[in-house]
């Protein structure tokens, strides 16, 4: 047997007894490296006679080429084999464990306040932002309530230890400073926190969200105020709201009007969320009076207007299902880490 | 308050209306209706019963078997009303009829069969008299349908009385009766009044003391008053609209209160020589007639007799001058008083009555004599012995003053946006009873005196009388004509908007809302102290009188109410605190955002550094600059010691970041780390945005060199400076790699890299540079690891 036939031989026994792939390796280097048994062979060519030296380098190549396609073809099925274990031994994930992803949240009252926001500013409301503490005049003076004027007394009020102040009982208080800051024509919204001195229950807090609009410009009648009444509700409830208006009575507006929109629920059929009367009082509204313009420095001959008020409070009830106004307030995790942004 | 339309119907001829789209139109034009009740619906078959024999039941004390007379056969019926006696007409329910409290059937009765029933006013819904049955005048005959006698069908419909505030004029049924003239476009019938026909000299003595507080005095005195029992239909009337019957007297002034809306009283007139108006000089006690001692102080206006008081004025009389059920002569008082007045006086007493809360609307004072020569009329024409037996006295102290005004037909236009002519106009406003004239398209409108109090006093106020009455419903609706102008929001809501974002979303915080007082009862829970501050002056729990000076304490209040709610949360609120007065002695009222961040799974330290890149996060994102922190002495009780630190931009304080002290801790969770920041908004609001620069980022590979250092006390920034006084050019960027404890000293290691745009650095070329930073370390004091 040549030396080239005995080397063949052995390295078919070794590779038929190579089970890992990390071996394929050790046997390429043991037989193909620089100091490898073939490249011994090919060093012995010197010692051939030259005649048969072609005929041995040949062989020698053969040789090589056979063991480096042997050697390739073993790793690649040991590789197979070792993923098809891999694959065998693998975990199937179970997605449905409950791990919890830990949301964050957004108060239910930003929630609707930026939905709102976002409508009005589409019709060009400027969205304004003022302060908690006010004083008389602005809560109640300049909205033509003057004093021992039973609205003070409606609206009770948290009276402050500094002169004068107190927590604004309405977020019109806050229309006086607007009109003093942009004159006329306007339109701006302005939402705030307002307070009232009064007992809470599932149905009262003392702490609650407005959110006040008015439109000021020359020739802004009753019928614009009950047309953009109308739109601006039917965007906030993204369906055809149907309103109509009521007289109401609220000394900075006159004519003053309560809104009422078909029932969310029943469309105006009558059901026990409407009273059976087909329609929920949504939110008082009217003609700003010419008193309130004129303290707001506008000339009521000049201007109309109209303003109007929801209750963000009562909205954020609305639409999430709140039963117990108290939540909102209550920093309770168990019910406010459930409102995401939509 | 609660309206009769039979009694409308005197006034108006409603024939052939319906009267349920009637009153929903009342409630778009007027005011709103809360309910609407279909008086004897539940009344059928109830007719005159004569009882024709009358036995008593073998077993029972209290029953009777009867003989009962229904006009079409005799009905058997057992009865145990103690006035049922024979020959009686009664109100008897024919089996198969029906009276509110259900049907009636033939049934057994204690043995006996029952085909009916006799029965009470009470049992029939038309007054609360439940003594015995109703024993009918002897003339009715047998069988008649009792709705054939008495008004006992009625509809009956209650208005919400706050929206009645503004409208003195619809405390009564006269006034809703002209609504509806109004609305149906109907005559409005005149009041049936009687004469005051006296011819003596007799008049009683009226003096007025506070002219101020009282706007007329109207008096009179009749006698002879024999009936004592008032009719039936005005019996139902009045329990229709929630009032008792007490006996003809004190009916009478309900009804003229109820038709007119205004209040009477009616003294015993033995008990009144003369009448005198005024406060008191000191308190006092009065009796009131519902027999409860009184504290009168000296703004509440009293009517006096012989400088006694008889009565507090509008709101309830005493009990010695009462009329009784034997009273036959009456001083009868019709007055208008200061409404402020009554308001006040009837809240301090806690006493509101039916004429209080009329007073308190400023009633037209025009109406008080119209008011008794009613009551004479109905008196006179129930009891005719009853003689009027002294003159009118009138003291007409404050004269209303008549209002006109003038507008034009552009005017409406304006308001409206749609056309309304002008004889719409003109038949509106005479219907309610304006005084108009019209010339061209100007009109002058004199507003009459029930209006005039205090509801229409200019002319927006006109508009609402003509658009109310057109209808809201018949608006033609249109959208404005007013240009649009691009808006823009401020600062601080863009600030408050994306910080929310980031929190909520990068950060997983959850958003909430607390009170702007301090909560007593929770912060002494957690140890917090209530910092002296602006107070709350009728706040019904003092405890909570502070208000906030900062954000963070009823955060933690919060945090500790859930501390079961996940190991590990962040709470976040935006709203106002109050830090103390400023100069002009207002409120220093500030825009602040308060972060709390609770974990039991990380330590205080980690927790910390998690708060820190928050703000840095902000600062970066917002402002795309970094925030320096200051390490301050503690300002609240419940902030660290050792670890409370200013946060700021370009040297402006916009906030601060303190780690709890542990005395407030371990109340909160003993297990727990609690780490607070709290941003002022509005400085906030204030800092500058820098510009981002781009920086093309090198082609050359770089040189980074690891330092191990011991700061042996010194803070960071302090230690950058070793290299950032060199203003090394290829020097690009510090970061830190790690901070660890050797030997008990905190050791921290950065990695400084090196990079140039004109070659590769090699690790000779920075040598230098490191050599002068650990030259500058040492000289620091800071000690190098090698």
């Amino acid at each position: 047997m040549s030396k080239a036939e005995e080397i063949k031989k052995l390295f078919e026994e070794k590779i038929n007894s190579i089970t890992a792939s990390e071996a394929v390796e050790e046997l390429r280097i043991e037989f193909l490296g620089k100091k490898g048994l073939v490249s011994g062979l090919m060093s012995e060519l010197k010692n051939v006679p030259n005649e048969e030296k072609k005929e041995f380098g040949r062989l020698v190549n053969v040789l090589k080429q056979e063991i480096e396609s042997a050697i390739a073809q073993k790793k690649e099925e040991l590789i197979k084999k070792e993923e098809e274990a891999i694959i065998n031994s693998a975990e199937q994930y179970d997605e449905s464990l409950p791990y919890e992803i830990n949301m964050g949240s957004y108060h239910p009252i930003t929630l609707v306040q930026r939905d709102l926001e976002r409508i009005f500013a589409s019709m060009g409301f400027a969205i304004e932002d003022y302060s908690e503490i006010v004083d008389d005049y602005h809560c109640f003076e300049a909205l033509n309530i003057p004093k021992h004027h039973p609205a003070r007394d409606m609206q009770d009020t948290y009276y402050l230890s500094t002169e004068n102040q107190l927590l604004k009982t309405h977020t019109s208080a806050a229309q006086n400073a607007i009109m003093k800051k942009y004159g006329a024509p306007l339109r701006a919204v302005f939402p705030g926190r307002c307070f009232r001195n009064e007992s809470t229950d599932a149905c009262h807090e003392n702490t609650f969200f407005q959110m006040e609009g008015i439109m000021i410009d020359k020739d802004i009648s009753i019928s614009n105020l009950i047309y953009f009444m109308k739109t601006m509700l039917s965007e906030v409830f993204q369906k055809d709201i149907n309103v109509r208006l009521r007289p109401g009575f609220f000394p900075f507006v006159e004519p003053g009007f309560e809104l009422d929109i078909e029932c969310l629920i029943c469309g105006g059929e009558g059901c026990p969320s409407c009273k059976n009367s087909g329609w929920l009082e949504l939110c008082p509204c009217g003609m700003i009076h010419p008193n309130v313009l004129k303290h707001g420095g506008i000339d009521p001959e000049e201007y109309t207007g109209f303003a109007f008020g929801l209750g963000l409070t009562r909205l954020a009830m609305m639409k999430y299902g709140i039963k117990d106004i108290r939540v909102f307030n209550s920093g309770s995790l168990k019910a406010l880490s459930q409102f995401k942004n939509e | 308050m609660l309206v009769s339309m039979n009694w409308i119907k005197e006034y108006v001829d409603l024939t052939g209306l319906d009267l349920e789209k009637l009153i929903m139109q009342f409630t778009l034009s007027t005011a709103e209706v809360e309910d609407i009740y279909f008086k004897g619906n539940d009344v059928k078959d109830v007719v005159v019963g004569e009882i024709v024999s009358f036995e008593n039941h073998p077993e029972s004390k209290k029953l009777h078997i009867l003989k009962v007379d229904g006009g079409d056969r005799l009905y058997d019926c057992v009865c145990g009303a103690p006035n049922a006696c024979l020959g009686a007409k009664v109100a008897f329910v024919k089996a198969g009829g029906r009276v509110p409290g259900g049907e009636i059937t033939k049934c057994k009765v204690a043995g006996y069969t029952s085909e009916g029933m006799c029965c009470s006013e009470a049992e029939l819904g038309i007054s609360d008299e439940n003594s015995g049955i109703m024993i009918l005048d002897a003339s009715l005959k047998n069988g008649t349908d009792l709705k054939e006698i008495f008004d006992i069908d009625d509809v009956v419909f209650e208005v919400d009385n706050k929206s009645l505030t503004n409208r003195p004029d619809l405390w009564g049924h006269y006034g809703i009766a002209r609504e509806f003239s109004a609305l149906t476009k109907r005559p409005l019938k005149p009041l049936s009044l009687g004469e005051i026909d006296y011819k003596g000299d007799r008049k009683i003595d009226v003096e007025i003391k506070r002219t101020d507080l009282v706007y007329r005095y109207s008096c009179l005195e009749i006698s002879s008053i024999r009936e004592n029992v008032s009719p039936m239909n005005m019996r139902i009337r009045l329990y229709y609209c929630g009032m008792r019957g007490i006996n003809l007297l004190a009916d009478l002034t309900n009804y003229i209160m109820l038709e007119l809306g205004q209040p009477m009283h009616a003294f015993d007139a033995t008990k009144i020589e003369n009448i005198k108006v005024g406060t008191p000089e000191s308190e006092l006690t009065f009796k009131t007639l519902d027999d409860i001692e009184r504290k009168i102080d000296k703004d509440t206006l009293l009517i006096y007799n012989n400088d006694e008081p008889v009565a507090i004025a509008g709101i309830m009389g005493g009990l010695d001058s009462e009329i009784v059920d034997g009273t036959n002569s009456v001083v009868l008082e019709s007055a208008n008083f200061d409404g402020v007045s009554v308001r006040k006086s009837s809240s301090k007493l806690g006493l509101r009555t039916d004429a209080s809360m009329r007073y308190e609307k400023i009633l037209d004072p025009e109406i008080t004599v119209v008011a008794i020569k009613r009551f004479v009329k109905l008196l006179t024409e129930i009891d005719e012995n009853a003689k009027i037996s002294s003159l009118l006295s009138d003291e007409y102290t404050n004269q209303y003053d008549e209002i006109k005004l003038s507008f034009n037909k552009s005017y409406v236009d304006r308001y409206t946006g749609i056309e309304i002519s002008n004889e719409t106009i003109l038949e509106t406003l005479e219907s309610l009873g304006f005084g108009v004239e019209l010339e061209n398209d100007e009109f002058k409108v004199t507003v009459p005196s029930w209006r005039a109090t205090k509801d229409v006093t200019i002319k927006a106020d006109i508009i609402e009388e003509i658009t109310r009455i057109y209808g809201y419903d018949n608006f033609e609706i249109t959208t404005t004509k007013s240009p649009l102008y691009p808006v823009r929001d401020s600062n601080l809501k863009s600030d408050k908007e994306r910080i929310f974002d980031m929190l909520v979303q990068r950060y997983r915080l959850n958003e909430v809302h607390s009170y702007i007082w301090c909560d007593g009862i929770k912060y002494k829970k957690l140890g917090i102290d209530i910092e002296k501050n602006v107070t709350i002056l009728n706040i019904p729990t003092p405890e909570n009188g502070t208000l906030r000076n900062s954000m963070i304490p009823s955060l933690l209040t919060f945090a500790y109410e859930n501390r079961q709610f996940a190991p590990s949360f962040g709470i976040f609120e935006a709203g106002r605190v109050v830090d103390g007065v400023k100069e002009d002695g207002t409120c220093n009222e500030k825009r602040h955002l308060g972060i709390v961040l609770f974990d039991k799974t990380l330590s205080e330290k980690d927790l910390y550094f998690k708060a820190v890149e928050i703000v840095k996060y902000i600062a970066d994102e917002l402002r795309h600059t970094s925030v320096a922190f200051t390490r301050i002495a503690p300002k609240h009780n419940w902030q660290h010691p050792k670890n409370t630190s200013h946060i700021s931009i370009d040297n402006k304080v916009i906030g601060e970041i303190a780690t709890l002290h542990p005395s407030n801790l371990s109340k909160i969770d003993k297990h727990a780390s609690v780490v607070a920041v709290e941003i002022d908004l509005d400085a906030f609001a204030e800092t500058e945005k820098k510009a981002l620069e781009f920086k093309e980022p090198s082609k050359f590979p770089g040189v980074s060199y690891d330092l191990s250092l011991v700061p042996n006390g010194k803070k960071y920034s302090e230690i950058e400076e070793a290299w950032k006084s060199e203003n090394i050019a290829e020097l690009e960027g510090v970061k830190l790699v790690d901070t660890y404890m050797l030997d008990k000293e905190l050791s921290i290691t950065v990695r400084l890299s090196f990079s140039s745009n004109e070659k590769t650095l090699s690790m000779e070329e920075i040598q230098s540079y490191i050599d002068k930073i650990i030259e500058n370390l040492t000289g620091m004091g800071v000690t190098m690891r090698i």
